[in-house]
């Protein structure tokens, strides 16, 4: 009998009527780590130490999970997959870490990441390519690469990531898993490693609706030490979710979701579209109604560039820290500048080194007017533009990318650009900071994809719902790598 | 420096005083053990993020409103970007785009006239770690990291050291009264830039603008501008006023000079940009209205005041006020109803002495002002003399005791009236001459009865009654 591919409700259940202990599941938790690891590279660290909690009737309780190696564990090893930090242990523990452990969870393993957050293809952690568990030479997509994939193989029921430009939301359609970017400030960002501060969410990846809500309402809090977390006492999201979606408003953006944007579109492309309208009806039949809305097209354009500039000038900030003096690997050098460059230079791969160049070039006295400042007006603008759109709609609803999980071997940083704004749009909830979720919607080849929903600030458990009942009404919960489902 | 005249604008960096460090829950006091005020915060581990401490934006604004400048609606921060091994996240939280304070102006007293002084801004920042160099290695003190630095910024509206140093001076007092700073020169919690130019007489464009960076103690800083004045001026009047360049300099100690750092060309890219940590926070009206009632009579009002008002001396007031406690001190008296005169005298001699001998502070001292009233009231009721209200004063301090214990009966003034007028009624009869001669006209034998009194009583007889007395009766017997 294995329990790590079962809901939380099952689990806890099975734990309450003593099928199982707190202790077994860790046991199972460690092996199924070793066997991911050894499929996908999906570790940074797997605490083979860790032991079974007291079982409460809080429903995390005496469950194992997985943490991101970007976010601070206190005593664990915890080095945001880059070479920078690589033996950087935490005296503190992140406030959501800390919330979960207060709720009795159990962590069993650090997820592998691209480099920082910095990245969609999981390809860039320190420890190597992290490989999708639905086929090994596809990418789990990024940066939450790890937890997508361990979650996704039935190595626990839920793991934290972390979402800047979709760095959850991604991974989990490449993976058929759920993945929840909340309301910015539901969770406090205290000890995640700070990718872009205005961007930076916590998030959760789960295999349904109903986890993400659980993990959720266990993770999310005020805290002191993030200024920015808001007071959510009254927000109740498991006890949202209660199916009932009649009348509620959906829309879905011509300019990104119609196949006539695509003149070079691949089969691949026009399945996952035609798979998406298959989604539209599916919400139609749950009584929701769904409307085609325009947005201007130089406004979506644009976007991925508005995304590069912002995300890159506050990385090149935030990482400012690593400077190998206070913590890390000591550089070598004779004075304490030569020091620092030392160890940035041998401590950031290549395309964070490129991206601090970037970030940097556009902070510059000379160039902020015309590319920082001008990018946040354009934020503003789209920000606008989806709050426009909340005040007809419950939600905006997309597809996922342009398909699949891409090949390894095709991995590249740059993607193509008449896709762009179907593989970047996911951003635009990092912007203005809505709740934000993916649920997987579909095969192409075999191969799992995802629909994500996006609703207004504060909106989440509206947002969850309406993933929950479309959840229901499709038949991808709970879905382990592996088996396809029709 | 005849032809010329010197511009000149100050940038001065104050610690504030708090419980905690400005962005981290820390320690904010003067710590000997290097690295024991630290929290993760200060260390800028990965994931740390700002919690702004309200009280130091209190105090923040409070000197902006000293400072009578304009405040914006709503608070935010910068972060200024650079790399220094002293600076742990590789940037400094500040305020760039808009201060706590701008736009503002204070009057000072230089050389007895009003001078206005113009700031440009006020910001609130967190100041760095303090590094010290050795001979083959440098040390890092975080415990400096992330105290609360509040940093002025003036117009370039001096003209000499002399201006300089006496609105520096006048600051630390504000910073003291308002009671948002120690201010304390030799911990080192202010520290200044300086920029100088200078230019020809009467002219109204600015000449080339040298910063001198980071001058710890204000005799350094009239050093340093001195030396940059006159080593401006000997380059313009040799023609040689283009090797006068826009750069930073620094001031050297030991030989009173200062050197160059860097040139304008090298200067630092900051890279400014809002701190996205903290969200931006309504200065709401009232808090504002609250915070300017907490603002103490300052010091240049003060002043006025007790020329104006208690007549005191020049100098008395200069003692006064020099040392906000000294001032606080003299406020308590006179809130107690003290006479304001005898107050000031009392204080700026007696006890001014007893503090110098003695290296105590005022507020150490046992006499408050509650106790000099009692002792003062003695001598205003004619209970003891000034003489010996002195060797009380004495004896209180020295022993710590209330001043009741040392009041003594044979020490006591003779003020009964009747003892008085039996004692002066002996010492007239028993001088008939000098009566007879001071009835005809020698009225200044009056001082001799005095004195004979005096003798009698041993110095306690109640001089005023006396007077009195002996005036009444002198004039029933003409």
């Amino acid at each position: 009998m294995t329990y790590m591919n079962k809901s939380i409700v099952e689990i806890h259940e099975a734990l309450k009527k003593g099928e199982v202990t707190s202790q077994e599941l860790v046991q199972e938790s460690l092996t199924k780590s070793h066997e991911i690891e050894e499929k996908c590279n999906a570790f940074v660290t797997i605490l083979d130490e860790a032991k079974g909690r007291e079982v409460t009737d809080n429903l995390l309780s005496g469950i194992p999970y997985g943490v991101k190696d970007n976010y601070a564990t206190k005593g664990v090893l915890s080095t945001g997959s880059s070479n920078t930090l690589k033996d950087y242990v935490p005296i503190f523990d992140a406030t959501a870490v800390k919330n979960l452990t207060n709720a009795g969870a159990i962590m069993v393993n650090k997820t592998a990441l691209d480099e920082f957050g910095m990245g969609g293809t999981g390809t860039t952690a320190h420890t190597g390519i992290i490989r999708n568990p639905w086929a090994q030479d596809r990418m789990c997509a990024g940066s939450s690469a790890g937890s997508a994939a361990a979650v996704a193989a039935g190595c626990y029921p839920y793991a934290l990531g972390s979402d800047t430009g979709d760095s959850i939301r991604k991974p989990a359609a490449y993976c058929g898993i759920v993945g929840y970017k909340p309301t910015y400030g539901l969770v406090s960002r205290y000890g995640l490693f700070p990718y872009a501060s205005s961007l930076d969410h916590c998030g959760v990846l789960t295999r349904s609706v109903m986890d993400a809500a659980i993990v959720m309402d266990n993770m999310k809090g005020k805290d002191p030490h993030d200024m920015t977390s808001w007071d959510s006492q009254n927000v109740h999201l498991q006890a949202s979710l209660n199916g009932d979606v009649k009348g509620k408003k959906l829309c879905y953006i011509k300019e990104i979701c119609d196949i006539s944007n695509y003149p070079k579109a691949t089969n691949e492309l026009k399945a996952h579209l035609t798979n998406f309208a298959q989604t539209i009806k599916i919400c139609r039949d749950l009584g929701m109604i769904v409307d085609e809305v325009s947005i201007d097209k130089n406004l979506l354009a644009v976007e991925p560039a508005v995304y590069i500039i912002l995300s890159y000038a506050e990385a090149t900030s935030n990482l400012s820290n690593l400077t190998g003096i206070i913590f890390g690997p000591r550089g070598e050098g004779e004075n304490i500048n030569a020091m620092m460059k030392d160890h940035r230079t041998k401590g950031f791969s290549p395309l964070i080194k490129r991206r601090f160049v970037i970030g940097s070039y556009v902070l510059q006295k000379e160039n902020q007017e015309k590319y920082f400042k001008n990018a946040q007006r354009v934020r503003r603008l789209l920000v606008d533009a989806w709050k426009n759109l909340f005040a007809t709609y419950d939600g905006v609803i997309l597809p996922v990318g342009s398909g699949p999980a891409k090949h390894l071997d095709g991995a590249e940083d740059l993607l193509s650009e008449d896709t762009e704004i179907l593989e970047e749009h996911l951003q635009i909830g990092n912007f203005g900071g809505f709740p934000s979720i993916t649920i997987p919607n579909g095969f192409i080849n075999n191969l799992p994809v995802g629909v994500n929903i996006t609703g207004n600030c504060y909106d989440d458990a509206n947002v969850l719902n309406i993933a929950y009942a479309l959840e229901q009404k499709m038949n991808y919960a709970n879905m382990i790598a592996g088996e396809v489902r029709k | 420096m005849n032809d010329y005249e010197a511009v000149i604008g100050i940038e001065m960096h104050c610690e504030l005083k708090s419980n905690s460090k400005v962005f981290s829950p820390a320690p904010n006091n003067f710590n000997e053990l290097a690295n024991a005020n630290v929290h993760p915060i200060d260390l800028a581990f990965p994931g740390i993020l700002p919690e702004v401490n309200r009280k130091c934006v209190q105090d923040a604004l409070k000197v902006a409103l000293v400072l009578n400048c304009q405040i914006p609606e709503y608070l935010y921060f910068d972060r200024k970007n650079y790399y220094y091994p002293d600076l742990p996240k590789g940037y400094q939280i500040t305020q760039n785009t808009d201060p706590i304070g701008t736009n503002g102006q204070i009057d000072i007293l230089v050389d007895d006239k009003i001078k206005t002084v113009k700031i440009h801004d006020i910001h609130l920042e967190e100041d760095s770690a303090s590094l010290s160099h050795y001979f083959d290695v440098s040390l890092i003190d975080y415990n400096r990291a992330g105290v609360p630095l509040l940093e002025l910024v003036t117009e370039p509206c001096f003209h000499s050291s002399a201006e300089v140093l006496a609105f520096l001076e006048y600051m630390r007092l504000v910073y003291q009264y308002c009671d948002v700073s120690e201010a304390d020169l030799k911990k080192g919690q202010i520290r200044c830039d300086a920029n100088i130019s200078i230019r020809d007489k009467g002219s109204n464009t600015l000449g080339t603008k040298v910063e001198v960076k980071n001058i710890n103690g204000f005799l350094n800083i009239v050093e340093a501008i001195e030396y940059e004045i006159k080593r401006q001026s000997t380059l313009k009047r040799e023609g040689r006023y283009a090797e006068v360049e826009q750069e930073t300099r620094r001031f050297d100690e030991e030989t009173g000079t200062t050197k160059r750092m860097r040139s304008k060309v090298d200067a630092i890219d900051y890279k400014y940009f809002v701190e996205p940590n903290i969200p931006k926070f309504h200065l709401d009206a009232t808090w504002i209205a609250k915070i300017k009632k907490t603002i103490p009579m300052l010091p240049l009002e003060r002043e006025k005041l007790y020329a104006e008002k208690y007549n005191l001396t020049k100098s008395e007031i200069a003692t006064i006020i020099k040392d906000k406690d000294i001032a606080d001190y003299f406020e308590e008296c006179l809130k107690l109803d003290l006479d304001a005169k005898m107050a000031s005298n009392w204080l700026t001699t007696q006890i001014m002495g007893y503090l110098n001998q003695t290296n105590k502070t005022i507020k150490e001292i046992y006499l408050t002002p509650k106790r000099l009233k009692e002792l003062l009231t003695l001598i205003k009721e004619g209970t003891i003399s000034s003489k010996q209200a002195k060797e009380i004063f004495k004896q209180v301090l020295q022993e710590e005791k209330e001043i009741k214990t040392f009041l003594k009966a044979e020490d006591s003034q003779i003020s009964d009236e009747t003892t008085l007028m039996n004692l002066i009624r002996d010492i007239l009869q028993n001088n008939p001459n000098e009566v007879k001669a001071y009835l005809n006209g020698r009225s200044n034998l009056f001082d001799f009865f005095v004195g004979q009194v005096m003798k009698e009583t041993r110095g306690k007889a109640n001089p005023i009654l006396t007077k009195d007395i002996l005036k009444n009766l002198l004039e029933e017997m003409q």
